[in-house]
């Protein structure tokens, strides 16, 4: 977004200084010659709603061994970037608007927008979510979620136990997510999964309407496959090695708090 | 009396085990490494060591439980599973639509079908061209968004060609019961991303270019138009 404003005064700045340096016709005001420079610029077509590709925050290799590096390279530098792409291409002449905004109404704006915007946003929330082997362990749910899991599922294994079970390919056929999500209310959790690029803040996407996810996991093959080939359970339980509970928890005291989903970078 | 009674029993047995509709796992028509380097014989042996017998298995536990299904072929539960059984339809399709794939494959396939006529001309006559064609099923392949399938099937309405595109399991002969698939092309992840990764128009430009087996396509057309009475104004 900085980019496509910088890009902007930079257009109208050397228009508008152009249409004062030459030999305006008699009569012209200053604000005639702006304007023009304005117009000049308007012209001049501007990169509109510049979403970009959050970097990782670690590197390819942090989440070794249970995402490999090739997958995570690919995975954020080619497949992230098409959805960023087409989400700019399908978004082009739009006012600028963070991400997180174009989910609730995503359906109503048409396939760009649901397939490539919820790409890039669902892509930029899980990146955030995890975390290196090593440091993850060392994170965990705060008392609110430990508090929400168990008074939702029972324990956090149950939690695990039925996530799994949603997540394995006969319930999530070809390609989605599963998430664990906040009700409207903010006083429980459940599990869900959504096909393609689909998510939970989508109105119309879960028969129970709205829920804003504090935890998902990518289940398209090209998250896994390079690794695990056909062995998606493999890859489920190996990924709770990387997640950043400290990350998810924070989700959750936000979406508790707001009734609103988590923002992301890009 | 023991024996005849057991004799009974194990008869019984197996005749109830045949009441069961059974599918089966073809072999590939081909070696592993037949398509390479277009697609490697490491994806060939995930795809259908792992991923096609998963289908059939999955299929074959599905209906030992369903009373009613007799012994019906895979077509027959595909149409009855559609929009009422979503597992089993998934599964049972999946099973025919990767019989039905690898088929379509062969080595040092592709190309244009100039040897099988009439199929080239009604190409021509129901897209305008083949290069037409080409476009369109890149595009069905290259914009089935998630996992899925494009195909060429025969409209026995109309009696022309046209090009769709199904996501996940559907097949064409379920959406619309005057559709026969003649030909098709996977696109599913499993079916390109070791060899291809991201780029999937590169696999769907090598599967036409090189894979296409347009005998097994034209024999298809022979079948469907001789099913549906089609053929006689073509």
């Amino acid at each position: 977004m900085k980019l496509a404003t910088a890009l902007s005064i930079l257009t109208i700045g050397p228009a508008a200084a152009w249409h004062m340096s030459t030999d305006a016709p008699s009569g012209k005001s200053r604000r005639d010659i702006i304007s023009k420079g304005v117009a000049f610029a308007a012209a001049v077509p501007t990169i509109a709603n510049a979403y970009v590709v959050p970097d990782l925050p670690y590197g390819f290799d942090a989440l070794e061994p249970y995402i490999d590096t090739p997958t995570m390279k690919i995975h954020h530098d080619k497949h992230h970037a098409t959805y960023v792409a087409n989400v700019n291409k399908a978004t082009e002449g739009k006012p600028e608007v963070p991400i997180l905004d174009l989910m609730a109404d995503a359906l109503e704006a048409g396939p760009g927008i649901r397939n490539s915007g919820g790409g890039h946003y669902n892509h930029a929330f899980f990146w955030e979510l995890m975390e290196a082997p090593d440091k993850a362990k060392n994170t965990k749910p705060s008392s609110q979620l430990e508090e929400l899991i168990n008074k939702s599922f029972g324990s956090m294994d149950e939690m695990k136990s039925q996530f799994e079970a949603k997540a394995a390919p006969g319930a999530t056929f070809g390609s989605g997510w599963v998430w664990v999500v906040v009700n409207q209310k903010g006083d429980s959790l459940s599990i869900v999964n959504t096909p393609n690029q689909d998510n939970p803040l989508m109105k119309g996407v879960l028969g129970e309407g709205v829920m804003f996810p504090i935890l998902g996991l990518d289940v398209w093959e090209h998250a896994y496959y390079l690794k695990y080939q056909n062995r998606r359970p493999e890859y489920v339980s190996a990924w709770w090695n990387v997640v950043n509970w400290d990350k998810v928890s924070e989700n959750c005291a936000y979406v508790v708090e707001n009734h609103a989903g988590v923002s992301v970078k890009g | 009396m023991i024996s005849m009674l057991s004799t009974v029993t194990i008869f019984l047995a197996l005749r109830f085990q045949e009441c069961f509709a059974k599918v089966d796992l073809p072999a590939l028509p081909y070696d592993y490494k037949a398509l390479e380097p277009i697609i490697s014989s490491k994806t060939l042996e995930y795809h259908h060591d792992k991923h096609h017998a998963k289908y059939v298995a999955t299929t074959n536990s599905m209906i030992a439980e369903e009373s009613g299904l007799g012994d019906a072929t895979l077509e027959e539960i595909m149409k009855q599973s559609y929009g009422s059984n979503i597992g089993l339809y998934n599964n049972a399709a999946q099973a025919w639509n990767h019989a039905f794939y690898w088929n379509c494959m062969k080595a040092k396939g592709g190309g244009k079908p100039t040897k099988q006529k009439k199929l080239m001309g009604l190409i021509k006559t129901s897209f305008g061209s083949f290069d037409v064609f080409v476009k369109e099923f890149s595009n069905a392949a290259n914009t089935a968004f998630g996992s899925g399938w494009a195909w060429l099937v025969l409209d026995s309405e109309s009696g022309k060609l046209l090009v769709t595109k199904t996501i996940g399991a559907e097949n064409p002969m379920n959406v619309n019961s005057n559709w026969i698939p003649i030909l098709t092309c996977d696109v599913w992840e499993h079916a390109y991303y070791l060899d291809y990764q991201n780029l999937r128009p590169t696999y769907t430009h090598n599967f036409l270019e090189k894979l296409v087996n347009w005998d097994f396509v034209a024999d298809n057309l022979e079948t469907a138009s001789a099913k549906r009475g089609v053929g006689s104004e073509l």
